[in-house]
């Protein structure tokens, strides 16, 4: 499974759980309007980090948190790299 | 029977009669109390540690077991060394004290000035004509299991050590008492002590035994009495030859004691009564609850139980009684009571109704975010769930609310057999959860673990 794919399943999969309305998945959405609140997205920072075995908040150089989905996901695959 | 001053381990032991069927059985070897009367563990030796400080020292707990009751009332002291403690802890707790004799079933060989007489014990019971009069009111020191750094060391006597066991006269039928606990720490010590003291006998563990041969050593003896930590049971529950037993009572404490384990083992042993009960080194026993529920009656805080005086302080438990440790030793001791004579117990409690449940720790709270949550009060939901043996809640740090709480659950055998188990058990484990906490009381992550580790405490390890 893709890094993309891996990101976008939790994010629903987080979301119904949580009984949260999420907005379409489109790359430049914006955190603040995704529907999610930061309880959601802790468990899927945690979640990402059991299924890709990927924490890049940790080995980052401090770039700050990401605020679209598309950058979210590149923090990602540039960890795996 | 609260002990007067006048009064040693043996004397009372003996007063308490019927020397010749009572034993205290090990790993290795049982021996009968009556054995004592004309005879030694110590090698005729005891003379030698008359008025010493001395450091009980032994790997096997059946001897510890015989050394305590000899050298009560002959000793100034006894520290009671926890067989896994460090040999630099060792060290600390010999000088710190300070201890001026060792006695132990093999040779210790370090370096320690203040000692003079080293001690061989056994439990090969030699002949000898002993003389235990009562020469001193003896110092127990007990060590506490701080989680890092030295061991706390804590001051009891007899009289405190035995508050809490009342006696009722010789049963018809002689009691069996054991204990998962190791005898030198508070939570065995109390079971030892009423042993000894109420004319019963005693099983105790072995730490090189498996837990399952001591069940059914347990078992061939017949014990009617038993005491471990929930950690310990649900571990013993796994084991068939937990069948091997068929207790009257059961008897938890050391840890949060929770609805599930308490149904769990009621199911188990239907001819058991099962009771937990509160205490702690330092605290000594307060009470025990006998209803089969969790937590305790709220008007326990109002009353008292006996002697014993409660509150609720900042949310935590306070004791203050005639049960509780008199101080602690050290250079840099802090007090252990404050200045109205309670001690704070640091369990933080919650009042739901007309009881109080334990939620956990005061110093093992998970901030999420801003939030509290008690590891403890999420375990007790998730031991809810028919297929979950034990779990563990933990913090993992998180860089968008500092924590979460993530949760490892060892699932029962039954299920993890099931196709597909994994993902089903994890949704029905998290629906139980959102059911009943409070979102950020949810663990983010669940995993599935075969087994997790138990301290030599008889406590779930709380630390990675």
């Amino acid at each position: 499974m893709s890094i993309r794919s891996e990101v976008i399943a939790q994010f629903q999969k987080v979301a119904k759980e949580q009984d949260k309305c999420l907005a379409p998945l489109t790359d430049d959405l914006s955190f603040l309007d995704s529907g999610l609140d930061s309880l959601c997205f802790a468990i899927i920072v945690t979640r990402l980090e059991d299924s890709l075995g990927l924490d890049p908040f940790t080995s980052a150089e401090d770039n700050g948190f990401p605020v679209t989905l598309g950058e979210f996901i590149k923090f990602y695959e540039n960890a795996a790299k | 029977m609260p002990q007067s001053d006048q009064t040693s381990l043996w004397h009372t032991l003996v007063s308490a009669g019927n020397l010749q069927d009572r034993f205290v059985s090990g790993a290795s070897a049982t021996v009968r109390l009556g054995e004592l009367l004309e005879g030694t563990s110590l090698r005729e030796c005891a003379g030698e540690l008359c008025g010493r400080s001395v450091i009980i020292a032994p790997a096997d707990q059946l001897t510890a077991a015989l050394t305590l009751v000899e050298l009560d009332g002959v000793a100034r002291r006894l520290i009671l060394c926890p067989p896994d403690l460090p040999a630099e802890h060792f060290s600390f707790v010999i000088e710190t004290v300070p201890a001026d004799a060792i006695v132990s079933d093999h040779p210790i060989t370090g370096n320690y000035p203040s000692v003079g007489p080293r001690v061989i014990c056994s439990p090969q019971i030699a002949a000898a004509v002993p003389d235990r009069r009562l020469r001193f009111q003896t110092e127990w020191i007990l060590l506490t299991s701080g989680t890092t750094g030295a061991p706390k060391m804590v001051s009891h006597t007899l009289a405190s050590l035995t508050g809490a066991i009342g006696y009722s006269g010789a049963a018809q039928n002689p009691l069996v008492w054991s204990t998962f606990y190791d005898i030198r720490r508070y939570g065995g010590l109390q079971i030892f002590l009423r042993a000894m003291l109420t004319g019963a006998s005693l099983v105790v563990s072995n730490a090189a035994e498996p837990a399952a041969d001591f069940l059914r050593r347990a078992g061939r003896h017949g014990v009617t009495h038993i005491s471990g930590t929930p950690s310990h049971w649900r571990r013993a529950l796994l084991t068939p030859a937990a069948r091997s037993l068929d207790p009257q009572y059961v008897r938890l404490s050391g840890e949060i004691v929770d609805q599930s384990i308490l149904d769990g083992l009621h199911a188990y042993y239907p001819n058991a009564k099962v009771a937990h009960a509160f205490a702690s080194t330092e605290a000594g026993v307060a009470f025990d609850v006998r209803d089969g529920l969790a937590g305790f009656p709220a008007s326990l805080i109002e009353h008292g139980s006996g002697d014993v005086e409660m509150k609720v302080e900042d949310g935590s438990l306070r004791i203050r009684s005639t049960r509780t440790a008199s101080r602690y030793l050290g250079p840099a001791a802090a007090a252990l009571a404050g200045a109205d004579g309670f001690i704070d117990t640091g369990d933080m409690v919650e009042l739901r109704g007309d009881r109080y449940y334990f939620v956990g720790r005061r110093d093992g709270v998970i901030n999420v975010g801003g939030l509290k949550v008690h590891p403890e009060e999420v375990e007790a939901v998730i031991n809810r769930h028919a297929d979950v043996r034990m779990c563990l809640v933990r913090a993992r740090r998180n860089p968008v609310l500092g924590a979460v709480v993530v949760a490892e659950v060892v699932p029962s055998e039954a299920r993890s057999a099931a196709k597909a188990w994994k993902a089903e058990l994890e949704a029905e484990i998290r629906s139980l959860c959102l059911e009943t906490l409070p979102r950020h009381k949810v663990p983010a992550s669940i995993r599935f673990v075969a087994a997790l580790d138990v301290a030599p405490t008889g406590k779930i390890r709380r630390q990675p």
